[in-house]
């Protein structure tokens, strides 16, 4: 059984019965703050600063040489829990683009419904290639359902370049060029 | 079973607990056999032990014996000795026997295992997220389970090609080869077509077709199958969608009346590959290449998308009520369909009675490959036979059904799948009668039928079918079908209601069976939720005796049947 | 030119009339102007600072200075409010429901009429009201107009045929019964002091105003002045005792139903009623246009010091506006039977308690 305890209240006094000095301080309060500085930002004029880690629209970024770093593993896609992102893996053409043709894969489309993202950063976690970033875009809006799926072009913009700190596929790609110097 | 097939049972000792296993079995499948997984690469049970991969290292001791004497040796309790070999063993080429001591999970066997994984990484390459393996890559799981989770190779990986053409169907990423040598013994020993080697030696070896010769055969995807990693990959499947993504259906191949057992693998109504499931009564572990295509023909576009009744599109009610009323007219004729499931096959001899029609089936024949394909090239063919649809073995074309057209004994026309310009019919003849087609695509039946009643494909409906060796097999649909269809056993089971006085709702397979059940033969007792997923071998009964077209082949071997039919007489 | 004389005691008064009512619908405006502002800046927001009239927006810096002040966003609102669509909900009683707008509206506007705003020193040196009617029962005929008010509310919950406003129109005739009452009795002192046997302006609001020369009322009856104020935030259904609005339990209240220029027109009349309140207020407590207490006015005899008068009158509004505003964004909503038993147990005991001790001490002073 729960026990209940009983405590003991302060009787009021007058003044505090009549509820006026309370009054009065909550007016002296208000009072105060009408003195103080608006705390409003002015916003399309004036921009908030947007920390670092701050999880905006999720863009897809290209590595320094303008590469496109996703290789559509569909990690993204497994991960997502709103089931927003949509990608169709392709093949890389290789007499097309010779230059990246040692990647071999890479999306043929992608699409994120921002009707459906949630924006938790799952997919920027999960990505082995670091392709997909939660940048500082914060605003989005269209006037159709259609408009607010941001296909592969409208990522690409989005996100622009990020560097690279790995360049794996460089190194491949000069591995495979110099090939086994002993064979 | 062993594989000697004796069942003996011997005891042996599994990680400190007394097992019973078969005899001759090895020790990999004993362990399996007692839920102790030995990791494994180039084993594969179908295939010959090769003992290359090294990741099934266990430890292995067998009972003390003194040498000069034979006598038991015994410790201070009294209790005979374990005399543990210094070195681990590999589990595939340690068949048990008698006593023997295992140990699959102490720690110098996860050091061993934890440096073969080292070792077998070294130079395999960081593709996992473009790599279509990923997902179910043994290298990948047991590299989880037993691998270090870090490298310490600091040295340049070696680089192969990662692109070679094997074949047609086949592409080879090299680099991710971990020189397990599965494909090639199953070449050798399966496809009997030995195009696939090593060359080179040490970290250079390279698995290459033989020079001026490719991997071609009709069985050349099973390599990607067995393939643990991801160097072998299909041409087709290669960068379309990973494997977590697809939904696994157990289906069957109807390719031809071996009925390889399948699972096909889908996405959002979308199947993405066929691969075979294992059925050691029926195919092993393998498939035909050319069974895994036929999903593509559905989604072309003459397939027959509505009901149609005069060339209107209607309801499947209104169109089963059309055909019911055509065929209340008499003077039936049914052409069935050795590719129809079982229970449509039921439902068809049931409107047969009912309308008192004839029913001819027509043979579908090729040449068979001794292996998975068999020369009879319809799935079902047994099960009309079974069924009592048709008494005798179908022949090649219809001659007989164009004589009683001609004469006028027959008005009306029932056809399941069958083209019956290609059979022996004419045009002018198909104009004679009122048509009643069944099936999955247009062709020049459907266009001058009266009624068309759209089927689906295998992939789409659930049913059953009896292989060759009067094996019954029952299927999923893995699939909805196009948009507005039912599955043709439901359409068929209308009619046949309408016909009688049945109430015309569309049964569940199951309901249709607990009428098959009932009947005489071999269905008697049976029931839908009674089939088991590995299938359920019938009495072929005198049927046997017929002479059927399959030669022999990996399952089957006519002769020997012979034999066994001859003997008690 | 005989014709004009002749015409003129007609036509001055409706000139008049309609500047009042010109003057009186500009404070309204910017009584909204000034609630939305001091509310941003208590909250510590910027309010509306966006409205820019074309020539006088482009004015260099001035133009920047008006617009950030908001000074043209009445004009904004009043347009929205005219020009939004006009929807009426097909389950309302149509005629009453389009009437009781007007009825809200109509009696604030309408006690004006006896409202002196200033005074004017003629020739003679005789102290003449500034007002359209200097009624001797002025302030009675304020209270009955005023009391009119509720139909407007009553008449709105029930025409709209919905059960949020009809709540919120009996909570509000209710609340208005109950605080009417202490209202009434909390005034009766006020005019016993000033309109004491002989004086000469009886129940006039003038001769309240002109009593209050040299001490305002509200510094020597305190409580009356309290319970008048307490009441008059309740008669204008102000927060804390916003009863029939009650926007977090009944949606919007009376108004529910409500939208565009009629929706307007019951804004108009909240704003017009705090207006009236404030001016009635400053009239019976605060000195009117007296300067400070204790002070003789220091503005001259004639035209100028007639409108000094009036200007120092409209600051004393003004403030009383800004106090409506401040209690309103500082205290929160009571609850009904809080507001029900304030105005019964609390106020009307109190008020006529009040005035049974004002009487003796009237009595007392007479006998002695």
């Amino acid at each position: 059984m729960a026990t209940t305890k009983v405590i003991e209240r302060k009787p009021l006094t007058f003044a505090e019965k009549t509820f006026l000095p309370q009054i009065a301080t909550g007016l002296k309060t208000t009072f105060g703050n009408m003195l103080k500085k608006p705390i409003t930002l002015q916003y399309p004029e004036e921009r908030p600063v947007i920390p670092d880690n701050y999880r905006g629209v999720p863009t897809l970024v290209k590595d320094p040489n303008g590469r496109e770093k996703c290789v559509s593993c569909q990690l993204c896609e497994f991960v997502c829990p709103p089931k927003a992102i949509r990608i169709t893996p392709g093949e890389i053409n290789a007499e097309a683009e010779p230059d990246r043709a040692h990647v071999e894969k890479a999306p043929q489309e992608f699409e994120i419904n921002m009707l459906r993202c949630i924006y938790c950063g799952f997919c920027q976690e999960v990505c082995p290639e670091e392709a997909i970033y939660l940048q500082d875009v914060f605003s989005l809006s269209g006037y159709s359902r259609e408009e607010m799926i941001n296909k592969k072009d409208k990522l690409y913009e989005l996100g622009g370049t990020l560097p690279d700190e790995h360049f794996k596929w460089d190194k491949k790609k000069a591995a495979e060029l110099s090939g086994n110097p002993e064979h | 079973m062993s594989a000697n097939g004796t069942s003996e049972m011997i005891t042996i000792n599994l990680d400190g607990r007394e097992v019973e296993v078969p005899k001759g079995m090895n020790a990999i499948e004993a362990a399996k056999l007692h839920g102790k997984e030995i990791p494994h690469y180039c084993y594969h049970p179908k295939l010959s032990i090769a003992g290359n991969c090294r990741m099934c290292l266990i430890e292995m001791g067998m009972p003390m014996r003194d040498r000069g004497t034979g006598e038991p040796v015994l410790d201070e309790q009294g209790v005979q000795k374990i005399g543990w070999g210094p070195k681990p063993v590999i589990g595939c080429a340690t068949d048990v026997s008698p006593g023997m001591h295992l140990r699959t999970d102490s720690e110098s066997v996860k050091e061993a295992r934890n440096g073969v994984t080292e070792f077998l990484l070294i130079n395999h390459p960081l593709d996992c997220p473009i790599c279509d393996q990923a997902g179910e890559c043994r290298l990948q799981e047991f590299s989880a389970d037993h691998g270090r989770g870090y490298s310490r190779f600091i040295e340049d990986k070696n680089v192969k090609p990662k692109r070679t053409v094997l074949g047609p169907r086949v592409t080879l990423d090299d680099e991710r080869c971990i020189l397990c040598s599965r494909c090639v013994r199953f070449s050798q020993e399966v496809a009997k077509d030995d195009v696939l080697g090593f060359v080179d030696r040490g970290t250079y070896s390279t698995l290459t077709c033989y020079p001026g010769k490719e991997l071609a055969n009709n069985y050349s995807l099973n390599t990607v199958d067995i393939c643990p990693v991801g160097a072998l990959t299909s041409t087709d499947f290669r960068f379309k969608m990973r494997v977590w993504f697809l939904k696994r259906t157990n289906s069957i191949c109807t390719e031809s009346s071996v009925g390889a057992n399948t699972t096909v693998w889908s996405r959002e109504g979308k199947i993405y590959r066929i691969t075979p499931r294992r059925n050691d009564a029926v195919n092993d572990t393998w498939m035909t290449d050319s069974g895994r295509d036929l999903f593509k023909p559905f989604e072309s576009d003459d397939r027959l998308t509505h009901y149609t009744v005069d060339g209107v599109h209607q309801s499947p009610e209104i169109a089963a009520k059309a055909a019911a009323e055509l065929l209340r007219a008499g003077s039936v004729a049914v052409v069935g369909s050795a590719h129809s499931t079982v229970e449509e096959q039921f439902i068809l001899e049931e409107i047969a009675k009912k309308t008192g029609a004839s029913v001819s089936m027509v043979k579908h024949e090729g040449e068979g490959d001794g292996i998975l394909l068999s020369e009879d090239r319809s799935p079902n063919l047994r099960g009309a036979l079974l069924n009592g649809l048709i008494s005798e073995l179908p022949k090649g074309d219809l001659t007989l059904l164009a004589a009683q057209v001609d004469s006028g004994a027959v008005k009306t026309l029932l056809v399941v799948n069958e083209d019956l310009t290609q059979l022996g019919l004419t045009e002018a003849q198909l104009g004679q009668v009122k048509i009643i087609y069944l099936g999955a695509f247009a062709n020049a039946v459907s266009q001058v039928a009266q009624v068309v009643l759209p089927s689906l494909s295998v992939f789409e409906k659930s049913g059953s079918f009896v292989n060759q060796n009067f094996r019954l097999q029952k299927f999923a649909a893995a699939v909805p079908g196009p948009r507005g269809l039912i599955a043709e056993l439901g359409v068929l089971a209308m009619v046949e209601a309408l016909l009688g006085e049945g109430n015309s709702q569309a049964p569940t397979i199951a309901q249709v069976w607990e009428r098959i059940g009932q009947t005489e033969g071999v269905f008697a007792g049976l029931a839908w939720q009674k089939i088991p997923e590995e299938g359920l071998k019938l009495e072929a009964g005198s049927l046997a005796k017929l002479n059927f077209v399959e030669s022999k082949n990996l399952k089957l071997d006519p002769a020997a049947l012979e034999a066994a039919q001859a003997l008690p007489a | 030119m005989t014709l004009f004389e002749a015409w003129l005691p007609v036509i001055l008064p409706v000139i008049f009339a309609l500047v009042m009512i010109s003057v009186f619908m500009g404070m309204c405006a910017y009584a909204v102007l000034a609630e939305r502002k001091i509310c941003s800046y208590i909250q510590g927001r910027v309010g509306p600072n966006r409205t820019r009239l074309p020539l006088i927006g482009n004015v260099p810096i001035l133009g920047d200075f008006l617009t950030g002040l908001g000074i043209f966003q009445p004009a904004a609102d009043g347009l929205k409010f005219l020009f939004k669509e006009e929807i009426t909900p097909g389950h309302v009683k149509l005629g009453y429901y389009y009437l009781a707008p007007i009825i809200a509206l109509t009696p604030a506007l309408t006690t004006m009429v006896v409202l002196p705003f200033g005074r004017y020193v003629d020739a003679a040196g005789v102290v003449q009201p500034l007002a359209l009617a200097n009624l001797d029962v002025g302030f009675l005929f304020i209270l009955a107009i005023s009391s009119l008010g509720v139909y407007g509310i009553v008449l709105a919950g029930w025409a709209s045929n919905s059960k949020y406003p009809f709540l919120g129109a009996i909570r509000s005739s209710a609340q208005m019964i109950s605080y009417e009452l202490a209202l009434g009795v909390s005034i009766l002192p006020v005019f016993m002091w000033s309109a004491a046997p002989g004086s000469e302006y009886g129940m006039s609001l003038f001769g309240v105003v002109q009593a209050q020369e040299t001490l305002w009322i509200g510094i020597w009856q305190p409580l009356s002045a309290l319970i008048f104020l307490v009441a008059i935030f309740a008669e204008t259904n102000r927060l804390p005792f916003d009863m029939a609005e009650s926007e977090t339990d009944l949606v919007g209240g009376f108004h529910t139903e409500y939208g565009a220029f009629k929706f307007g027109l019951f804004f108009v009349a909240e704003y017009a009623h705090i207006i009236m309140g404030s001016a009635i207020f400053v009239l019976l407590f605060a000195g009117g246009w007296h300067f400070l207490p204790g002070l003789a006015d220091p503005w001259p005899a004639g035209p100028v010091g007639a409108v000094l008068s009036v200007l120092w009158f409209l600051a004393k509004i003004a403030f009383m506006i800004f106090f409506f505003i401040w209690i309103r964004w500082t205290l929160p909503r009571f609850r009904y039977d809080q507001v029900m038993s304030l105005g019964w147990k609390i106020l009307l005991p109190l008020a006529v308690g009040n005035l049974v001790f004002n009487t003796l001490l009237i009595a007392l002073i007479d006998a002695l």
